[in-house]
């Protein structure tokens, strides 16, 4: 081909070419608006972290991820505590979760729910354990819904009352919920019954704040990211053996950075306000 | 009897889009095991899992993994309409369809609404609306289609309680009546989109035989994705864009039998056609 007609055939093609390009970079541009209103849109109802999934809940974000909405969860339930969530209930659309208060999750034996769901969302691995034979045997006690946390101020049996209607409802008395006895300082010749929840065995099931008495829940059931602090690794409980397993593997050098330790700690206490 | 066989795929569709509907309702509500689940992930007969493969795909844009049974029910779908049916979960599955193609037949009734668009759309809008899907799985790590897409808010509207979905709902239809024609099906949904893709070498195709043709052109004025009859009144030929979803009408609509299904490669008239497109 020679020079001369490469050129000439550039110049024809150029408008072309150039309306190819111009309808290309408008998709573009249509496809970064829709995109970013749409990312909006789901960013809102992502942040919601008060819901409660059914047992076997893998972590809410992965649960997000690979729950395809199909409802076939809440379809199992044999006491229709999972609600599949419609647009406008403000949690991700489509997704199960329950209100405890109003019909909490009677933790079945053979946790319909998790082993009806397609996807994985809900892992029956995370709710079994290894049986006397050596299989996975199921065993709903072991999962971990949410954490109940007791409002004491609200709670009458800490106002002195006797009411232990958490404690004889929970599911894993004596374990996940204990009365303990504490002095009633203002009799001073009484005990105060006051139920305490134990987090390790707290299953978040919800019976406790479906039973509870006064009037709002002075007992609910909250996420375990939301209820639950996390302690430092360097805070050791002396006292237990099994806890100082926790540093051995950590450096023996550490280093703490805020804006306060970047200076030399004389300078700070000779010259600095504190 | 004469409406009805005019009728006679209208109804089928119908029938098929309702009772898919029904059953998945009865699953819910009665506990019947034919179809559990909606048309995103639904169990049927209680021992085979179906999915929406372009979930599926979302969910590994996310970064995910999928359970063996959803991996297959995916595959399921897509053997069945890439290989068998075509794009036909838009004409005979969705319920979506129903409201759109109610909306399409009101437009029509709208004095000095006879255009093909108030808006003016590219029908390749859905193929983008895919890519941007996969884009935002990716970086929100959630399946991005799922969590706007109408047509999850209706059928599991109908199954499990609409809530305010009704507003997306509505959306589409107004879109539809008001904006453009065959707006969502045909220009915007990235479900059908996706079923234009793998629907493109299914075996169950329209024939267009041009001997019969009387050149009335009501197949093409019918036709919700129009240009995929190119071949009308020009030559023999099988519809062979995907993006028909063999919904039927232009067979309907044809007084001269023009128009019919047919097998790809099965056809009896596979040497006629060579004839035809040489004449």
């Amino acid at each position: 081909m020679g020079a001369d007609m490469g050129s000439d055939r550039k110049e024809e093609k150029m408008p072309e070419r150039r309306k190819f390009l111009t309808s290309i970079l408008r998709g573009l541009g249509a496809a970064t608006v829709g995109g970013l209103a749409w990312t909006g849109f789901m960013d809102g109802k992502k942040a919601y972290p008060l819901v409660l999934r059914p047992p076997g809940a893998i972590p809410e974000e992965d649960f997000l991820a690979k729950c395809t909405k199909c409802g076939i969860c809440a379809e199992a339930c044999p006491y229709d505590a999972l609600i599949i969530s419609a647009p406008g209930d403000e949690r991700p659309p489509g997704t199960p979760y329950f209100i405890a208060r109003e019909k909490p999750c009677r933790m079945c034996r053979d946790i319909p729910c998790a082993v009806a769901c397609p996807t994985g969302a809900l892992d029956r691995s995370l709710v079994s354990e290894r049986g006397e034979k050596g299989g996975m045997k199921l065993n709903i006690d072991l999962s971990k819904m949410g954490l109940a946390v007791i409002d004491r101020e609200t709670c009458i049996a800490y106002w002195g009352i006797q009411c232990d209607a958490c404690y004889r409802a929970c599911p894993l008395i004596d374990k996940a919920v204990t009365v303990e006895y504490i002095r009633n300082e203002r009799t001073g010749k009484h005990a105060l019954l006051a139920p305490a929840i134990h987090s390790d065995h707290c299953t978040g099931c919800g019976i406790c704040e479906h039973v509870c008495v006064t009037k709002k829940a002075s007992v609910f059931v909250l996420p375990r990211a939301v209820a639950m602090g996390e302690s430092s690794a360097r805070y050791i409980k002396g006292w237990e053996k099994e806890d100082e397993q926790r540093i051995v593997d950590l450096p023996e050098e550490t280093q703490t950075i805020t804006p306060r330790s970047e200076k030399d700690p004389l300078d700070y206490l000779n010259k600095e306000e504190f | 009897m004469g409406m009805i066989r005019k009728h006679r795929y209208l109804i089928s569709r119908r029938t098929s889009q309702i009772s898919i509907m029904l059953l998945f309702i009865a699953g819910n509500v009665l506990g019947w095991k034919v179809l559990a689940g909606n048309l995103s992930t639904s169990k049927v007969l209680g021992a085979v899992h179906l999915a929406d493969p372009f979930a599926v795909i979302q969910i590994f844009a996310t970064g995910n993994s999928v359970s063996s049974e959803a991996l297959v029910g995916a595959l399921i779908i897509i053997l069945f309409f890439g290989v068998f049916a075509g794009r036909a979960f838009c004409s005979w599955v969705c319920p979506v369809n129903i409201l759109t193609d109610m909306a399409g037949w009101l437009r029509k009734k709208i004095p000095g609404e006879s255009g093909e668009r108030t808006l003016l759309m590219s029908r390749n809008v859905r193929y983008w609306v895919i890519g941007i899907s996969l884009v935002l799985s990716l970086f929100t790590g959630v399946a991005a289609f799922e969590w706007i897409s109408p047509i999850s808010m209706l059928h599991r509207g109908i199954i499990f309680g609409m809530g305010m979905g009704w507003t997306a709902v509505l959306a589409v239809f107004l879109f539809d009546l008001l904006m453009v024609r065959n707006g969502f099906c045909g220009h915007v949904c990235p479900l059908g989109g996706f079923y234009s893709l793998i629907g493109r070498f299914s075996l169950l195709r329209v024939r267009h035989d041009r001997e019969k043709c009387t050149l009335c052109m009501r197949c093409i004025e019918t036709c919700p994705e129009r240009q995929v009859l190119p071949m009308v009144g020009k030559q023999t030929a099988l519809v062979s864009s995907g993006e028909c979803s063999n919904c039927a009408r232009c067979i309907e609509v044809c007084d001269d039998k023009a128009m019919e299904f047919v097998g790809k490669f099965f056809s009896a008239k596979k040497q006629d056609e060579k004839e035809g497109i040489l004449s």
